[in-house]
């Protein structure tokens, strides 16, 4: 009973750290440092509503070349 | 809730279920051939109804107990993490730093691993029933369909509108496995990148959306700040995958 409590535990905790982190842990990051900057510019409209999407798009940016370099051996 | 949203939310959890099922399609069908249709069959309907029941156990609690401004946080930074990790894989595949999602490969690899010696070795249950093949079309269904079912679930829960979501994904899917039966194969030539693309910018543009909202942030227009976010996040990607393929040509043309 116990082991098999203790497996499904491990296969919960590995589908979350795949879904979560996997091999792009700067994703991970990234949307904590995103979801800090909301609650930092909340109920500032023009700063949440440009600075959210930037940030985003910025991130994306730097993980997908992250990736390129990785596919490229670089 | 206005139009625009319910009307991502419903393509993205449409486009999200068919491309997950187009690839648990092509396990099941390979299921169903090497090993019989009617455990292959069975096998992705238990799937299904495991899924079901998983929206209905996880998602009506999260709707009834938990604030709505700490749900939409969490699910807008969950919707995030999913939806920048879509479109990153997109952009490598669509530029050309990732091979595209071969579905004629892993169907052909599943149907070998099925029909080999081993496989025949572990023939169980009766006359009709495969307990491989159900096992095989199982797993498929379900594994694809586990990231389904926290789009369905994060969306739907984040709106209230769990019951639309489970909806538009079940229809999503039926419509996929009915294409597949009548063509008897796996789907290998509809553009999934593409849905996948599409799909990642709106998860992405939710993303951002709760993770604003949750934080109290005010976005101009409200719920109309959804389509242009959807906007927005569409030209970034066409935008990255012109300048990944500028450094994929680059680097082709140095060697």
């Amino acid at each position: 009973m116990k082991a098999a409590i203790g497996k499904g535990l491990r296969v919960f905790g590995h589908f979350w750290w795949d879904f979560l982190i996997g091999d792009t842990p700067e994703l991970a990051v990234a949307t904590l440092l995103l979801v800090g900057l909301a609650f930092a510019v909340d109920h500032n409209r023009l700063a949440g509503a440009v600075l959210l999407p930037l940030m985003a798009a910025v991130f994306l940016l730097l993980s997908t070349v992250r990736g390129r370099r990785r596919a490229s051996g670089d | 809730m206005h139009t625009s949203s319910t009307l991502v939310l419903v393509l993205a959890v449409f486009g999200a279920s068919a491309v997950e099922m187009i690839e648990a399609l092509t396990i099941v069908v390979a299921a169903g051939v090497s090993r019989g249709w009617r455990s292959a069959l069975e096998g992705a309907a238990a799937a299904a109804l495991v899924l079901g029941v998983l929206v209905a156990v996880v998602g009506v609690p999260l709707i009834r107990y938990v604030p709505i401004s700490a749900l939409r946080t969490v699910v807008g930074a969950l919707l995030l993490v999913l939806g920048l990790s879509w479109l990153r894989k997109a952009i490598l595949r669509a530029s050309g730093h990732k091979d595209l999602h071969d579905e004629d490969r892993i169907y052909a690899e599943t149907v070998a691993s099925l029909s080999s010696p081993d496989a025949e070795a572990l023939e169980g249950g009766s006359k009709d029933r495969d307990s491989v093949g159900f096992v095989v079309a199982f797993k498929g269904v379900f594994l694809e369909g586990t990231e389904v079912v926290l789009i369905v679930i994060s969306l739907g829960a984040s709106q209230h509108r769990l019951g639309l979501a489970a909806l538009v994904a079940g229809v999503a899917a039926l419509l996929v496995g009915a294409v597949g039966v009548l063509v008897s194969r796996q789907l290998s030539e509809v553009p999934e990148n593409t849905i996948k693309t599409a799909v990642g910018i709106m998860l992405t543009s939710f993303g951002v959306f709760w993770v604003g909202e949750g934080a109290g942030v005010h976005w101009p227009g409200d719920d109309v700040a959804l389509p242009v976010l959807v906007a927005f996040f569409a030209l970034i990607t066409v935008a990255y995958t012109a300048l990944m393929r500028t450094k994929l040509s680059a680097a082709a043309s140095s060697r």
